[in-house]
This record gives structure tokens, sequence and C-alpha cells, in this order.
């Protein structure tokens, strides 16, 4: 099979674009699409300060790659889980990924920081596992960009995760998830920017630019992770994608292009407070994260609303359903 | 011809001599969720595979958070 580019022999076939590529011509490919990407929703600029939220993982590692070599300022957040070898196997690779590179990388470890870990969280929790482990991804990347002063959030969602994000708030419904679903979050009052650069590209091609980039990444899934809902979407949409190759990308991207604008004339304005816990904002009185983490260790949270908060106490502390963050997928892991 | 699959981590053997594609599809593998590695080059489905090849077939779907 001869590359598309170049003529030479191919080593990366791309069934959705009807090309193949060697490697030098699909590592340009990748990285165009990146820098489309960032282009398209401006993402980002060269002075922006960028925090990258890495997991020892091919998605993440070749984005902060790909946003090193684009000449981005981007530092590196590593947040240690507490999942056994799982766990030190990707900060392991994280740490020597930004070593080669010589690049920042600052790690937060959850069970030092907050008295919990994914698996404590998994067995004690309300919550799977999954949604506490995405809960404190957003809630700590979050704190950690607004106390490190930066710009800007880079994720590594590829385009295979948000088509099976979409594909699960689709089939709920869930109209004002969807419309939340952008390759870029702007900053609000306590938030800062999240952008998803890979949200172009597939698995298997941030797969295959990691692997030609001699990346070492964590191959092995996690071992909590097996059964989610996220990866049966992903399977249902790859047996569509098997017979219709082009059909994941059309889905979200056109979704994008023709789907969002419309959703979001759905999107309902929600006001914010700052948690009585954390002072992160929030829809409630509590944060998710801090109701969640009190459910987790089996505290009370104290019930020292803010004086001028109008609301009644004993109506707050008796809501089941913790409220819904203003950022954030709903579907289980994210 | 050795196969080593991951996730978990095993090791099958194969007949060679035909097309990656072939290999694929007796394991039950859509040729568009992994990469197979030779000798430290990626292979795409019409390459041709040998007897004597050790081949790794890695997944690249993740199911966590990023």
């Amino acid at each position: 099979m001869r590359c598309t580019r170049c003529g030479g022999h191919a080593v990366v076939e791309l069934r959705r674009h009807n090309a193949a590529f060697c490697g030098d011509c699909f590592q340009g490919v990748f990285r165009n699409q990146v820098a489309r990407a960032i282009d398209e929703y401006e993402m980002c600029t060269t002075e922006d300060r960028i925090l990258v939220a890495v997991s020892g993982g091919k998605d993440s590692l070749a984005l902060w790659d790909v946003l090193l070599a684009s000449g981005y300022h981007a530092d590196g957040l590593y947040l240690g889980l507490g999942i056994g070898e799982y766990s030190d196997r990707s900060h392991d690779r994280t740490v020597a990924f930004a070593a080669d590179r010589g690049a920042s990388l600052r790690t937060i470890d959850l069970a030092e920081e907050q008295g919990f870990d994914i698996p404590l969280a998994g067995r004690k929790g309300a919550r799977s596992s999954c949604a506490v482990c995405g809960l404190s991804k957003r809630y700590l990347f979050n704190r950690a960009a607004l106390e490190g002063g930066y710009d800007v959030i880079a994720t590594g969602h590829n385009l295979d995760d948000e088509a099976a994000t979409l594909l699960g708030n689709t089939l709920r419904w869930n109209v004002e998830y969807i419309a939340r679903q952008a390759p870029v979050l702007p900053a609000a009052d306590g938030f800062v920017r999240k952008v998803k650069p890979l949200h172009r590209l597939t698995e298997l091609e941030t797969a295959a630019y990691a692997f030609l980039r001699g990346i070492d990444y964590v191959v092995e899934e996690c071992p909590l992770v097996a059964g989610n809902t996220q990866l049966r979407y992903k399977e249902s949409m790859n047996a569509i994608e098997s017979r219709s190759p082009g059909a994941k990308t059309q889905f979200f991207l056109g979704y994008l292009d023709r789907g969002m604008p419309v959703f979001q004339t759905a999107r309902d304005e929600v006001t914010l407070t700052s948690c009585a816990r954390c002072g992160q904002p929030t829809t409630g009185t509590y944060c998710a994260f801090c109701r969640a983490r009190a459910q987790i260790l089996g505290e009370r949270l104290t019930p020292t609303p803010p004086a001028d908060d109008p609301r009644e106490l004993t109506r707050e502390l008796s809501e089941e359903v913790l409220p819904e963050e203003i950022y954030g997928v709903p579907v289980d892991a994210r | 011809m050795k196969v080593v699959l991951r996730n978990p981590d095993r090791e099958v053997d194969v007949a060679g001599d035909r097309l990656l594609r072939e290999v694929l599809t007796e394991l039950a593998i859509d040729p568009d969720t992994v990469l197979v590695i030779r000798s430290g080059e990626l292979l795409t489905r019409h390459d041709r595979v040998g007897d004597a090849d050790r081949l790794e077939v890695r997944p690249v779907i993740s199911g966590g958070t990023s």
C-alpha cells in the first residue's frame, strides 16, 4: 500500500479518508488536524499558558507532544488516582515523557490531597469509580489551573471519545448535555477555558502518532473501566464505522457543524455561586465534588452556607440528587 | 506465526504467509481498533505476514478519562 501523499510505503491506513500514509506524512497530517482544530475554535495561542491534563495514555501524551512541538507553552498536570500498579506505571511514563522533553510536570495525589482514592470511591460512593474519577479530574484540574494562573486546560479527548459521549446523550436525549458538548468550553467565573485539540482525530490515529513519535505510553487499560457505558458506546460506533467508514466522523463533526448551533439555543442559563466548602463554582450550596467526597469519606458537610445565601439549609441538605456540574459530560466516565 | 494480544497479555499461534487482514479476520479483530506492530514497524491490513513473524496487536480503544 502506497502513501497517498508521497508514494512511499504506507504504515497507517485511514479508511475514513480513503487514504494511507507513510510515517512522516502521517505525522504531518496529524499535526495539521490539531492545528486546524485550534485555529477553527480559537482554542489557544502561543502566548497562552496551557495546562495539559496528562494520564500517561496515548491521547494526553500525544497532545502534549504536539503542543510542545508546535511551540506552545504547555505544562503537564498528572493526577495520581491510587489504582495500584496501573497508576504507578502511568505516573512513571508521564514523568519519563516530561524528563525527555524538559517539560514541566506537576503531580497531585488524590489520596494525599483529598483523603480518598478511586478504588475507595468505587467501594464507598454512590457513583461509579469512573464517574468519581472524571469528576475529580475536572475539579482538580480546574482548581490547579486557577491556582497556577493558566489560561487554558487542554485535554486529550479524541473523536471516538466525543462521538461516544454524543451517542450516549442522544440515546437519552439529554438536550442540556448535548448543548454543552463542544471543542471549547469558554472561561467563566471560576472556570478556566477547556479545549480539546484532538477532537478531529480518532483513537487509531492518536495511537499511531504516539507510536511513530516513540512515546512510551501505558497500553494497558485501567482495571476499573471494564464494561463501562462509554466503552459500550465506542464498540457500537466502531461496529457502524467498520461497515461505513467515515460514519463516526460525520456523526460528531456533523454535530459540531450543524447540530451544535441548534442545540445551543436550548441551553438554560444557570446562576453560579461559590461552594460553601471549597469556594469553587457550583449551582448549589456545595459543589458536586465536595458532596461526592463527603459521601465517600462518610463526612457530613458543615452546614454553614454563606451568610448571604438565601436558600434554606434544610432543603439543600435533603437533596438526594447532586446538582450537575456546569461543565462536564454526564455520561459515565467523562 | 506468533501473535501477542494485549489486555490481558497473551500469545496465540496462527498461520502466516497471508495478508494481515486475513489474520485479523480469523482473530475477529476490527483492523480500525488496533495497531499491528512487527519488529518495531506499523503494518496495514494489506501487508503480508510470514510464518516466522511475531506480531503485537495493540488495542487503541480506551474507556477511561483522558
